[in-house]
């Protein structure tokens, strides 16, 4: 807008209005503290493309947090489907908007609670789902077709869509008023977070097996979210991050392409997931150079026209390896620092961190404490009121453009190397993270970037939070429990056509349903599974 | 046991974390000052940990969890050493441990728990310090 008029009338006229007649904004009037009228949008510029419009630099939506605000959903998950079912309803009670569900690491790489594998990891850093029954125990009182839900899941992703779909028609739910997140981002895991299971070949072929069922199946639901979070939390920098996480994408994309899968219905179903470090005004620019990039990837190497189907959605979660583990209580200002990053990004769903995560699991207290600092981003900083306020400013579009100059260039060099597949395999992605991570260590240590409060003496505090060690045994009865009370036979048949599935190129995902509702444990078919694609190793 | 050339030690990454950005630096900042290193990778079992530490004669074992399973499987690797009679090789451990678990952990042996935070240099000279403790540095001589 200029000085005082309307908002540019080009962008107004083609995206706003009609937006807004469809989808009215949280208040008639916007205004500071001091009355003066706040408009939707800023700009120097009348023909640089506004919020909403191609290719989305300034947030995916025409009116943005002005309509509605981002979902706050705060990721959780441990001990048992019950306790872990408290504190989802707690959370819910607070003013949480949707629900994120943290699983054990058995359960991410595809191990039962009572496997020896298992043994010490249970309930540990999440929650065990082995059965349909498991996961009805998790969602009791949620209702499926009201609240959305996020599983960070990758390996088993199929595996647990597959419980949620068998879930749903337990429940008399169809599948397509299913809302919600699968994470079903395999390649990750093998450049940065190590719960791969499954080589990378027969795993992609499951990555698109979910993707192609949910967009027929189940179309209100993301079957993927590529994520950078934890290519950021391994050691990379900003721009590695954007770089690696849309070179993901790429190949996913590519995937769904060999496939012969619709790019237009599959674009529009592709979310993202992104980090938010201290350094403000870097983040914003990364969220804002990774949307007008993935937009630009999508229309011209994809050559796909529409519009939604070019935009780049993102959850955010503020960065755990940022917080210390001494005075962990200045973790709060690094939180709410980053959460505004992501606000100001334009980021469409907000995890914001516990400031005792580096000592132990959230507490209760701390988990509110954390969901509390967006509400109080949300509702009392007024910085939701205007879209996109740093766009324009000559800072922030400077390094917007950088980041987008130097992260596209590296999807060049990988591009020029054979591609994400290639660059996976031969261990380059981990090489270049690590040697990011080894810089960034060594300017910690030598004091040109160390964290305040880290050197000042005094002891680290006690971890408020502590899992019952007991649930392993717990586990083991309620499994045995289980498995007495199954039809063993429609069990083995079960298992058999999962075999002979997974050994074919049919579509997994209706086997798996038929699998979980026959009874089957996720262990048992992830062993099924691992009999015909073999297993990953990590050789360090 | 008296040492003189390169001190020996085996990264492990017990039970099923994948976190390893941590293990890492460490292995890299013990290879910049001369050591010889051995990494399992991730998902080592305490049995294959040991194993690997007798076969490679290491003095040192550092063990990474940051998913809440140093209470199982440190534990283990530590009785699994006595067992095989290897109570001069030292113990040390990094990650997510509680304060409430560290004196647990050093009560069965384990020299120093790393938390979140530690310099690389401190990790590089404790280990320095016990095993080559004329030398200020352990190097090629």
């Amino acid at each position: 807008m200029k000085g005082e008029d309307q908002p540019p009338s080009r962008w107004t006229q083609q995206y706003w209005e009609p937006f807004v007649s469809e989808h009215p904004e949280r208040m008639e009037e916007f205004q500071t503290s001091s009355g003066t009228p706040i408009d939707p949008l800023y700009c120097h510029d009348e023909d640089s493309p506004g919020p909403g419009e191609f290719p989305f630099t300034r947030g995916i939506h025409p009116s943005m947090y002005r309509g509605r605000l981002w979902t706050m959903r705060q990721y959780a998950g441990y001990s048992t489907p019950e306790e872990t079912n408290q504190r989802f309803r707690f959370l819910l009670e607070q003013g949480q908007t949707g629900l994120s569900v943290a699983f054990d690491l058995p359960t991410q790489i595809g191990f039962d609670s009572d496997d020896p594998e298992a043994f010490g990891e249970v309930g540990r850093v999440g929650v065990p789902i082995n059965t349909v029954d498991d996961l009805d125990q998790l969602l009791d009182g949620i209702p499926l077709e009201s609240i959305s839900i996020s599983m960070t899941i990758n390996s088993t992703a199929p595996l647990l869509l597959a419980m949620l779909l068998a879930l749903a028609k337990r429940r008399g739910v169809a599948a397509d008023q299913i809302r919600g997140t699968l994470q079903n981002d395999i390649l990750k895991e093998y450049i940065a977070r190590g719960t791969q299971r499954f080589p990378v070949e027969p795993s992609m072929r499951l990555v698109v097996d979910v993707i192609e069922h949910c967009t027929k199946e189940a179309p209100s639901f993301y079957p993927i979210s590529i994520s950078g979070y934890h290519i950021r939390e391994a050691g990379s920098t900003a721009i590695q991050e954007v770089a690696f996480t849309l070179a993901n994408g790429i190949a996913y994309l590519e995937a769904c392409r060999d496939r012969g899968l619709d790019l237009v219905t599959v674009g529009r179903r592709i979310s993202f997931f992104f980090n938010a470090h201290n350094q403000l005004f870097e983040e914003i620019a990364k969220f804002r150079a990774a949307r007008r990039m993935w937009a630009k990837i999508c229309r011209e190497r994809f050559h796909i026209e529409d519009d939604r189907a070019c935009q780049l959605r993102f959850h955010t979660q503020t960065g755990g390896s940022t917080l210390q583990a001494k005075e962990p209580s200045n973790n709060i200002v690094r939180v709410t620092i980053q959460a505004l990053s992501a606000i100001l990004g334009g980021t469409q769903s907000l995890h914001t961190n516990s400031w005792d995560e580096a000592l132990s699991l959230p507490g209760q207290e701390a988990a509110r404490l954390a969901l509390r600092t967006q509400q109080v981003l949300a509702k009392e900083s007024a910085v939701t009121d205007t879209i996109d306020p740093l766009g324009g400013a000559p800072f922030i579009e400077h390094l917007t453009d950088q980041i987008e100059d130097a992260a596209m260039a590296i999807i060049c060099e990988i591009d020029e190397r054979g591609g994400m597949l290639e660059s996976i395999n031969n261990g380059s992605i981990r090489r270049a993270i690590e040697q990011s991570s080894y810089e960034a260590q060594i300017a910690r240590d030598s004091g040109a970037a160390t964290p305040v409060g880290v050197e000042e003496e005094g002891e680290i505090p006690e971890a408020p939070f502590k899992v019952d060690p007991n649930i392993e045994q717990r586990r083991r009865q309620s499994l045995e429990k289980f498995r007495l009370q199954r039809d063993n036979s429609a069990v083995d048949a079960a298992l058999l056509r999962v075999e002979q599935t997974a050994s074919g190129c049919q579509n997994m995902i209706p086997v798996l349903i038929d699998a979980m509702e026959a009874g089957c444990t996720l262990g048992e078919v992830s062993r099924k599974l691992a009999t015909v694609f073999g297993e990953t190793q990590d050789h360090g | 046991m008296d040492r003189n050339g390169p001190i020996r030690v085996l990264l492990a990454k017990p039970g099923l974390d994948g976190h390893d950005r941590g293990i890492r630096l460490v292995l890299r900042a013990l290879r910049d000052a001369g050591m010889e290193v051995i990494y399992t990778g991730l998902r080592a079992t305490p049995a294959h940990i040991v194993k690997a530490a007798i076969e490679e004669d290491v003095e040192a074992i550092g063990l990474s969890s940051l998913s809440g399973a140093h209470e199982t499987h440190f534990k283990e690797v530590s009785r699994l050493l006595e067992q095989e009679g290897a109570t001069d090789v030292i113990l040390f451990g990094g990650g997510i441990i509680p304060q409430q678990d560290v004196d647990q952990l050093q009560s069965v042996g384990f020299k120093w728990i790393y938390p979140p935070g530690t310099t690389l240099d401190k990790i590089v000279s404790d280990l320095t310090s016990a095993l080559r403790p004329t030398s200020s540095r352990s190097g090629d001589d």
